[in-house]
């Protein structure tokens, strides 16, 4: 499965759990506006932490504050390109 | 700490003749000037002199009117937060000694609010006919958020809240302040003192109102200095509307600022003044931290600095100052003071050069947003799965979102289990969790692991929060 199909599937199981209501899912959604709160964005980082082995976020040197989902994905997919090479 | 009676209370301090000044929320703008002559409270002020008074009201703007209004009028005054779990209305009552209740027209009701005065303040001033009433010291009780049970309640005097707010700032109207920290909890409670001392404008958050709704509104009212626990700016700088705000004046407290959220706030605003406070609802503000390093000088130790004292004792900071909490109310009379007058913070410091950086809570601790958890509380519930053996909550910490709970979790039996078997007791466990827990106490994440490290008494080894 692609990252960002990872991420999204895992941002309607937690909208789900979390009782939220997510809007349609696309690269330039920002995410603030996509229906998880902040503990929702906690929780998306620590479950991929624990699918993917990887936390762009802890691991960056500098703290880097995605603002659209399509932000979020590459965060993520260039994390993983590290982690691989 | 005794009060000095003849300090001017709030409502004095906004009946100068000030330039006039605005306390806005998502629905309303006041001219706060206009409660020197006139009242949110139906005129009914001098049916609270004297008494102890709970404010329950659920909006920020008919909290500060009450506060403003009440302060050297009531004999006590006892703020709940938004979030005060209902069936702790009682216990909290019956602790202030509560014989008045405050409320808008939002307050839930409940059963507890039934005492012998119950006013009702509107988000609007009247003109009203001022009532002339002996000046009386107030208490003020602020519930802390550091227990897994009732909250404990720790009484200030507007003396010990003020103290901390510098004779330099500008009188001048030209500030306007802004905090994404509720007023009704210390941090929040500073601001909105400091709004009014300093004869600044006030912009208040609003329930249910988006980041990005409240950043534009902050930006339209013109803000200028901005407060938040370092959680609330992670938040902020999620969001493309943060481009519509240009403090001259960034404030982080509540929380333990880390470098990476400090380096965030410099990139974004480069002109501004970028300061770290760190406070307690029981110690008060010790000291603030403007160099732009996470963590504080070390000399802080060495001298007192505006009455404030610092000492550590096996690691951990405490406070001495004239801006600490007097005591607790109700069942813990005792332990907010220690023989020499400290309050122990619990929070663990360690030496790095010329600096003391923060390491985490004793106990382990955690806080979320500004909100303190206890691990044994959410341990408790895990435990009660079937399958598991065993369980260690910790933090985890994260640039971007700031601690989260993490779970490590021993199963029973060792036989070997598939990865679907396990991410069926996970989620077990989770919905067990959210069955039992506030949002913010349910795990993030649960980990399966085959050992906890227990330490040499017998207990979980607990890493500093």
């Amino acid at each position: 499965m692609s990252m960002k199909l990872t991420i999204m599937d895992m941002m309607r199981q937690i909208a789900r759990e979390h009782g939220k209501t997510l809007a349609p899912l696309g690269d330039d959604l920002v995410l603030l506006d996509s229906g998880l709160d902040s503990l929702g964005f906690a929780v998306l980082v620590a479950r991929l932490e624990d699918t993917l082995g990887i936390d762009p976020f802890t691991a960056a040197e500098d703290a880097v504050f995605p603002l659209t989902l399509g932000d979020f994905v590459k965060v993520y997919e260039s994390a993983q390109q590290r982690a691989v090479a | 700490m005794k009060v000095r009676s003849n300090a001017p209370s709030l409502k004095g301090r906004i009946a100068d003749a000030a330039p006039e000044r605005f306390f806005w929320d998502r629905a309303a703008r006041l001219c706060v000037n206009r409660l020197a002559r006139g009242t949110g409270l139906g005129g009914r002020s001098a049916e609270l002199a004297g008494r102890s008074v709970v404010v329950a009201t659920s909006s920020q703007l008919t909290t500060a009117l009450a506060l403003i209004e009440l302060d050297g009028v009531a004999r006590r005054l006892t703020i709940l937060p938004p979030d005060t779990a209902a069936d702790h209305l009682g216990a909290l009552i019956a602790g202030a000694e509560a014989d008045a209740v405050v409320i808008d027209q939002d307050t839930p009701d409940h059963a507890a609010f039934d005492l012998p005065v119950r006013v009702v303040c509107a988000p609007a001033v009247v003109p009203a006919e001022q009532p002339s009433l002996p000046h009386v010291p107030t208490e003020w009780v602020l519930l802390t958020s550091g227990t897994s049970g009732v909250p404990k309640m720790a009484v200030h005097s507007l003396a010990s809240l003020i103290a901390p707010i510098g004779a330099g700032q500008r009188r001048d109207g030209a500030v306007v302040w802004g905090t994404f920290y509720d007023i009704r909890r210390y941090g929040g409670l500073q601001i909105f003192l400091r709004a009014i001392v300093g004869g600044a404008s006030l912009v208040l958050s609003s329930a249910g109102e988006t980041v990005a709704d409240h950043l534009a509104r902050l930006g339209r009212c013109g803000v200028t200095h901005l407060s938040g626990t370092p959680s609330h700016w992670r938040r902020a700088l999620m969001s493309p509307e943060i481009g519509k705000i240009s403090p001259r004046y960034v404030r982080l407290s509540g929380e333990i600022a880390d470098q990476a959220i400090l380096d965030s706030l410099r990139a974004m605003f480069p002109e501004a003044g970028i300061g770290h406070a760190y406070a307690s609802t029981e110690a008060g503000v010790a000291f603030e931290v403007d160099d732009g390093l996470a963590g504080f000088p070390a000399d802080l130790l060495q001298h007192d600095r505006d009455g404030v004292a610092l000492k550590l004792v096996d690691d951990a900071l405490r406070i001495r100052s004239p801006r600490t909490a007097e005591r607790y109310l109700g069942r813990q009379q005792a332990g907010l003071r220690d023989g020499d007058g400290f309050v122990d913070t619990g929070d663990m410091v360690e030496r790095r050069g010329d600096r003391y950086g923060f390491v985490g809570r004793r106990g382990g601790i955690i806080n979320v947003g500004g909100l303190k958890i206890h691990p044994e509380e959410i341990e408790a519930v895990i435990n009660r799965h079937p399958q598991v053996r065993m369980s260690q909550v910790r933090p985890k910490q994260s640039p971007v979102t700031g601690a989260i709970v993490i779970a490590d979790v021993v199963l029973k039996a060792d036989c070997a289990r598939t990865g679907g078997e396990q991410q069926q007791i996970k989620n077990g466990i989770l919905q067990l969790c959210r069955d039992a827990l506030p949002r913010h106490k349910v795990p993030a994440a649960i980990s399966i692991v085959s050992a906890l490290d227990v330490g040499a008494t017998g207990k979980l080894a607990r890493r500093y929060g």
